[in-house]
């Protein structure tokens, strides 16, 4: 028992020391958010453990790792989603626009606005297509011509051209593929600096999941994109960076060619080779 | 000898086969003793009432001679009721349930609330009778009036109101606010937006039941002091009444059989006025839930 708590330790103490190196001397990008040494727990249980990483701006970042890693749970707390859950408690900083999203003088509302989330099971207002995206914006006080904005919306979401003819008519009479590209294009209306997607596939079929990628692919010049997913192989397929947590530890994180072909950790290597997970 | 495990004789089986029919034929008894009693009951009023029934009974004013007297007063005095009723209890009522769900800090002050609503919902209604009497009718001053009935009649069904309410709340699915919340709205915002309308045939349905109560409750009316003879109509919430029920029992409570066959075409009446409601509630509830799909 002692022998693996001390191997543990020894694995976080070597990625914090490198996570760090890659954010403060070799990282290529530019920073747009900073996870800095995060610890989220559930009424004392600890979920996720003293992470820390950095997400590139205009970059594909995906957070990988078995089931109860703590992967949603950090990305959750990102946008302060996990303000709504009962018992959550999170130490550390997101440093995000020169603040941290947890300090007292930020409303979490704010911090929502700009970081839009996508979540794992298609969650579309029971409304038409056209007032699913133009709701938020609406709240939030957007002055130009909501047409456009619904159309261009659609359009970055490759949903425009299946659904331009039924504009009015209820949301849940789309797939469940048209379904989450409609929550994606709702989310981008906002137009946030950062989108969460919480294993955005994950009850879609393998083409609605291509059309997806596809469409994740050609939103990261616009936008910055962290997304959480139990898929290696797309992972590995479509994101820029990689963290790779288990067990609420991150165990590396780094450029994903690198972290799928030349891991630096063992732990890593054995699983995204599928020796475990 | 060996048998063969599909052979009916299985007497195992067939025992269990025979507990649940008859389990079957017990439900199915019950349930039809209830809708039999209902068919007796409304066979019997119709049978009593119906040579009553026309448009002289529905346009007189009470009278001594059974064949001058009507509902009239009595019917407008119903519908001023139950109209004041849903415009002081359903704003209150789901503006409560909604605070109690959705923008409330649950700690234990929430909790004492919530039980305590329970309660009230179980409080006999000679209670809020007299509660009614001493705060709207003494205490404020509102007399015998629309207003003081009205209001008796809210208190009493509110906790029905909001229990429905949350509970027509809580079915909608989590995930909707969390679509919400993560769009940069409020809590308020996404109450408003969109849990309240998800959540509106359930709240209607409960309002309706409610409604359906107090048009039929007497106890509180008495106690409040609504005339039993009105042989003028209200013209504002300040003016006293009577009400449908409060004719019915004054004439119940007569010893001539005319008066208690007029009591029987007074509950038609009220029957009627009730089902119109329900339907009208089923109608905008289908309307509604079909809009949603």
């Amino acid at each position: 028992m002692s022998a693996i708590n001390l191997v543990e330790e020894s694995i976080v103490e070597k990625t914090a020391g490198e996570s760090e190196s890659i954010a403060s001397q070799t990282f290529p990008d530019e920073v747009i958010l900073d996870i800095d040494n995060v610890s989220i727990s559930y009424s004392g249980n600890p979920a996720v453990k003293h992470v820390s990483f950095p997400i590139a701006k205009n970059r594909i970042t995906s957070i990988i790792g078995p089931s109860g890693c703590g992967k949603s749970t950090l990305l959750r707390s990102i946008n302060r989603m996990n303000d709504f859950i009962d018992g959550v408690t999170v130490d550390g900083n997101f440093i995000y626009a020169g603040h941290n999203v947890y300090s007292s003088r930020i409303d979490p509302v704010e911090v929502r606005r700009n970081i839009g989330m996508v979540f794992q099971k298609p969650n579309p207002f029971p409304k038409t297509i056209y007032k699913n995206i133009s709701w938020g914006p609406q709240i939030n006080g957007f002055t130009g011509s909501m047409d456009e904005l619904v159309e261009k919306s659609l359009r970055q979401a490759a949903l425009w051209d299946e659904v331009r003819d039924r504009l009015h008519e209820s949301a849940l009479g789309l797939s469940g593929g048209q379904q989450q590209r409609l929550c994606i294009a709702r989310a981008l209306a906002m137009e946030p600096d950062i989108l969460l997607m919480d294993e955005p596939c994950s009850a879609l079929d393998p083409i609605s999941t291509s059309h997806i990628e596809d469409l994740l692919f050609d939103l990261k010049s616009r936008y910055t994109i962290v997304i959480v997913t139990h898929n290696m192989q797309q992972a590995a397929r479509i994101s820029d960076y990689t963290a790779f947590l288990e067990m609420g530890d991150l165990i590396e994180f780094g450029i994903t060619d690198q972290l799928f072909t030349r891991p630096n950790q063992k732990r890593t290597e054995e699983y995204v080779t599928g020796r475990f997970g | 000898m060996k048998r063969s495990p599909l052979e009916l004789s299985n007497t195992n089986i067939q025992k269990r086969h025979r507990k649940a029919r008859m389990f079957r034929l017990l439900c199915a008894g019950v349930t039809w003793l209830g809708a039999a009693l209902l068919a007796i009951l409304l066979i019997q009023i119709t049978l009593d009432g119906i040579k009553w029934l026309d448009i002289q009974f529905l346009t007189s004013f009470p009278s001594r001679f059974p064949y001058k007297a009507g509902v009239k007063s009595a019917l407008v005095g119903t519908l001023w009721l139950i109209t004041m009723i849903a415009i002081v209890s359903i704003p209150i009522g789901v503006a409560t349930a909604l605070y109690l769900e959705e923008l409330s800090h649950k700690g234990r002050i929430a909790k004492i609330v919530e039980v305590n609503i329970a309660n009230l919902a179980g409080v006999p209604s000679i209670v809020y009778g007299i509660i009614g009497l001493a705060i709207f009718v003494r205490g404020l001053g509102f007399e015998r009036s629309l207003v003081s009935g009205a209001l008796t009649m809210s208190l009493l069904i509110l906790p029905v109101i909001i229990i429905a309410s949350r509970e027509a709340i809580k079915t909608v699915p989590m995930s909707i606010r969390h679509a919400a919340y993560a769009l940069g709205a409020t809590k308020l915002q996404t109450a408003w937006a969109h849990v309240l309308p998800a959540s509106f045939p359930g709240i209607l349905t409960g309002v309706i039941l409610a409604l359906s109560r107090a048009i039929g409750e007497t106890a509180p009316l008495i106690m409040i002091g609504a005339l039993t003879y009105v042989a003028f109509l209200p013209e504002g919430p300040m003016d006293s009444f009577t009400a449908l029920p409060i004719q019915i029992f004054n004439w119940v409570s007569r010893p001539q059989q005319e008066f208690h066959e007029l009591a029987a075409g007074g509950i038609i009446v009220l029957l009627v006025v009730l089902l119109t409601m329900n339907a009208t509630a089923i109608f905008i509830r289908h309307k509604t839930e079909k809009k949603l799909q």
